[in-house]
């Protein structure tokens, strides 16, 4: 049965929302299969506004690795904001894909992408309009599969009675493996409907499907065990890592939207993991091992994304992209091939110890010079002691007194606050540190013409971090040692007004910290947050900590219990039986570690510390150097 | 955090941005400039100017157009628009804009390349290489359609005749400014109502509908149709059961003979026909 595109409908209310484009689709490299010839039909849903989530890499690469599938079509939705939501409740106009405009109901299966959980009411709204009913035990075989995956996946249970399925890990070969289960099931003629279509993706191991495991808790509240309630559902579910980058080179045709977005560029994963093992580091934590993308790929994959794309600014995507074992090369042969085309790169993420000047000279050849910015993360040498960035006091002022020498005016510095063991002294170390900066810039250059921005975002201990077990900061001790670095910083005649300061005040943390470490029961507050009109939490315009304040003391649930409360070894943690691969002894001695100020090499170059993941998951770290150079393009 | 999630959730404080530093060598000179007349459709018709001029910049590269770039530290092709673009959510067949490159380019080349990288419903109509004189000055008025379905002909009509005979009609509108007030009428040169079927995305769904045809001079305040429909509304209580379909049908020149727009490149083909120098009697628009 056909599926009519709803745009007609919608076209109607166009005129009166705000950014109406963002709605239109028909971004340039999109795609519209043919609905009756496909078997397997994916909504791909990024939870928040278009412009933060076209750019997304996960949902870039899923949409076009399903849409090449025979039979398979994907198709992209994403948050609509209250002006437009409005509109669709009063003329019944439901969630809709970006692409044909279809009804997210009408599809097998609605896929979100968290790749952070204050995307979370968002979902509901989604859910909401698209007329899925929020419990996903309410659900019948008219509605599509609802699968979580990104990195808040690893923790989904706070959402767990709203999902069908989630997945963990890298999303290439586990969604085309659904895809094949959801096709033979079909085929099949939708045997024992949905409910034996999840007990077919629990039992395959890799699909992780709330309802067929029980939670169960001790009086005190701490969870007593988490066990499947059938049999033939493992007891951990794992995640997935995909080996050989260069087998997978996605995205082959980034979208390009015709709204403006908040990353205007072509992006490419130059590699995956990090083993560098700041403890505070979620993402470094779940993506080991580190697996690289050969020179050879990312220069053919840079320059069929250009070309395709029109974009003037390439990104290199990582968790630290001076890490890679050929980032010199890279840099240089990407600066010559694009030498006078107004082509600039770009290189997030970058470590101070693994920077090097002819590498920025690099990047800021071709067109602008973008900012220098580094994340000490600590302020003090104890306190990077503590989260295993080690990166020392020496390396940064060497670093930034090059790159002053070399013409940059100003540096920026991200830092965090909250920390475990941290005192008033270490954030109050972050003004003697940028004081050093600007120091040294001066003497560099001879002139007063130095800056330096520090950035202080607040803590979140995340699961599958040796930080899982810690106490968050509340927030009126982190507003408090910001409050004293803004007073010490604005009080320094010398040096103040060379610095800049820019921070998260330590609310939103909190909330935050609640759904990343959460359980089942912290589902009935987010509930409640989105039936009180919480919408796009990350926004700081749409944000209410009263809210989520006054929801959570209704639905009896303690937000210190979750958030500032440190966990002992033996509590059973509401994700361990989703396997990160990490060994949780592994973890649990790390935590000791760092509150005994202990670091931990990176087992790149020095012998391996057992965190567990290879052996557990049957993976190993993949570095180069290949020796390869990147040849020059030939002109068309 | 990743790096593709979302906004910080407060402002950070101080944004302020690094200086670079000046270096490599002077761009490559200007050889040439064409002037490109291109179309906003369907539903991309609710593109904002800014959506279609990031999309014109990233279509150039992909045509590999030599377009020339601006000296400075922070180098931008030089692609400018000429004229009030149409609004965020109005059609338009007649928008212009000026693009300047370091090679001679076919302007038959020109329109095809652009055209193919560009979207479809952006799409490239004409494109004729720059005469004397500005093409600003030329686009004097501009044809405008209204679509309004579900509308009672019998009340747009006699809202029609109660707009043209009054001398003056006072409109408010919020612009950049703030709330404006001015007069709608003097700059309508013409104004007439037949009837016509509705358009969805461009395609005919076969409805009737009433069209409102306009020629609106360039003044400034700009008087757009959409002050037209609140003049209608203030004299005669009309005001359209639906949003409207808005389209630019053309702008240029005020034809004389037609009362309408002429064509803003017939003197710049004129000129690529006829040599270097500007016809002698050719009068643009003038002495109206």
């Amino acid at each position: 049965m056909s599926v009519e595109s709803l745009f007609p409908r919608l076209e109607a209310l166009l005129p009166k929302v705000q950014k109406p484009i963002q709605y239109v689709g028909g971004e340039l490299n999109s795609t519209v299969k043919d609905w009756d010839e496909s078997t397997v039909r994916w909504a791909l849903m990024y939870p928040d506004a278009y412009e933060v989530g076209l750019p997304n890499q996960g949902v870039q690469i899923l949409y076009e690795i399903l849409n090449e599938l025979p039979g398979t079509l994907a198709e992209r939705t994403y948050a609509v904001w209250p002006d437009l939501e409005a509109l669709m409740r009063s003329e019944g106009v439901p969630q809709f894909t970006v692409d044909g405009h279809r009804p997210v109901r009408a599809f097998d299966v609605l896929g979100i992408s968290f790749a952070t959980e204050l995307g979370y009411t968002n979902m509901l709204t989604a859910l909401d309009l698209a007329g899925i009913p929020l419990l996903a035990a309410d659900r019948t075989d008219d509605d599509p599969i609802v699968l979580a995956g990104g990195h808040a996946a690893f923790n989904p249970e706070p959402v767990a009675d709203f999902l069908d399925a989630a997945v963990l890990g890298d999303g290439e070969q586990i969604a085309i493996a659904i895809s094949e289960v959801i096709r033979e099931w079909k085929e099949e003629g939708s045997p024992g409907g949905r409910d034996e279509l999840l007990m077919r993706l629990a039992e395959s191991g890799g699909v992780y499907v709330p309802r067929f495991y029980d939670v169960t808790y001790h009086p005190d509240g701490r969870i007593q065990r988490v066990a499947p309630n059938r049999s033939g559902v493992p007891w951990r579910v794992q995640k997935h890592t995909v080996m050989d980058l260069d087998e997978w080179p996605y995205p082959k045709k980034p979208l390009v939207p015709l709204a403006e977005t908040v990353h205007e560029r072509f992006s490419v994963e130059i590699f995956r993991g990090c083993t560098r093992g700041c403890r505070f580091c979620q993402a470094g934590m779940i993506t080991r091992p580190v697996r690289e993308r050969s020179i050879t790929t990312i220069g053919d994959m840079v320059e069929a994304g250009v070309r395709a794309s029109g974009f003037n600014e390439v990104g290199l995507l990582s968790l630290s992209s001076a890490d890679h074992s050929e980032i010199g090369g890279l840099a240089k042969g990407l600066a010559d091939r694009y030498e006078g085309t107004n082509t600039s790169l770009s290189l997030p993420s970058t470590r101070v110890d693994a920077f090097n000047i002819d590498l920025a000279n690099e990047f800021s050849r071709n067109g602008r010079r973008s900012g220098l910015t580094f994340a000490p993360e600590g302020g003090s040498e104890r306190m990077r002691k503590v989260i295993n960035k080690m990166v020392t006091e020496d390396d940064l002022i060497r670093t930034v007194t090059a790159a002053y020498s070399q013409g940059w005016r100003q540096v920026k510095l991200y830092f965090m606050c909250g920390l475990p063991t941290e005192e008033d002294a270490d954030v109050l170390g972050i003004a003697d540190l940028a004081r050093k900066v600007i120091k040294a810039g001066r003497e560099a250059t001879g002139s007063r013409d130095v800056r330096c921005t520090v950035s202080i975002g607040g803590f979140v201990p995340k699961p599958h971090t040796p930080f899982q077990w810690a106490a968050q900061a509340d927030h009126e001790t982190v507003d408090r040692r910001l409050k004293a670095l803004k007073d010490a910083l604005r009080g320094d005649k010398e040096y103040g007004r060379a610095i800049g300061m820019r921070y998260h005040d330590g609310k939103p943390s909190i909330v935050e910290g609640l759904l990343s470490r959460g359980d089942r029961r912290v589902g009935a507050v987010i509930r409640a947050v989105w039936e009180d009109g919480g919408r796009f939490d990350g926004w700081s315009e749409h944000f209410s900590y009263q809210r989520w304040i006054d929801c959570a003391v209704k639905a009896g649930i303690d937000i210190d219990w979750y958030t500032t409360r440190e966990r002992e070894e033996n509590e059973v943690l509401p994700w361990d039986h989703l396997d990160a691969g990490l060994d949780r002894e592994w973890l649990w001695q790390d935590w000791q570690d760092a509150v005994n100020d202990v670091e931990v090499e990176d087992c790149r170059w020095t012998p391996c510390y057992d965190c567990g993941v290879c052996p557990t998951m049957g993976t190993e770290i993949q570095i180069g150097p290949t020796g390869k150079k990147l040849l020059p393009l030939t002109v068309v | 955090m990743s790096a593709a999630g979302p906004r910080p959730i407060t402002t950070w404080k101080d944004d302020t941005t690094l200086k670079p530093v000046p270096d490599g060598p002077p761009p490559a000179p200007v050889a040439q400039r064409l002037r490109v007349r291109y179309a906003k459709r369907g539903r991309l018709r609710f593109t904002s100017h800014r959506d279609v001029s990031r999309a014109v910049e990233r279509a150039v590269r992909r045509a590999g157009v030599p377009v020339a770039f601006s000296a400075g530290f922070s180098p931008h092709p030089r692609i400018s628009y000429v004229g009030a673009a149409a609004a965020t959510g109005v059609a338009s067949e007649a928008e212009y804009l000026e693009i300047s490159v370091t090679r001679e380019c076919d302007p038959e080349w020109l329109r095809t390349a652009l055209d193919t990288s560009l979207p479809p419903g952006v799409d490239v109509l004409d494109v004729v290489v720059a005469g004397a004189g500005t093409l600003a000055d030329r686009l004097e008025c501009s044809a405008w359609e209204v679509r309004l379905p579900q509308a009672d002909p019998v009340l747009v009509k006699e809202a029609a005749e109660r707009f043209v005979a009054a001398e003056r009609v006072e409109v408010e509108r919020m612009t950049k400014k703030g709330l404006r007030r001015f007069d709608a009428r003097e700059a309508v040169l013409g104004l007439e109502v037949t009837e016509g079927t509705e358009t969805t995305a461009g395609q005919a769904s076969g409805r009737p509908c009433v069209i409102l045809r306009m020629v609106v001079r360039h003044a400034t305040p700009a008087v757009r149709p959409d002050d037209v429909l609140t003049g209608l509304r203030l004299l005669a209580g009309f005001a359209p059961p639906v949003p409207p379909e808005v389209t630019r049908l053309a702008q240029g020149p005020l034809d004389a003979r037609t009362g309408g727009p002429a064509d803003p490149f017939d003197l710049d083909r004129d000129m690529m026909r006829g040599g270097e120098t500007e016809p002698v009697g050719r009068h643009v628009g003038g002495d109206l």
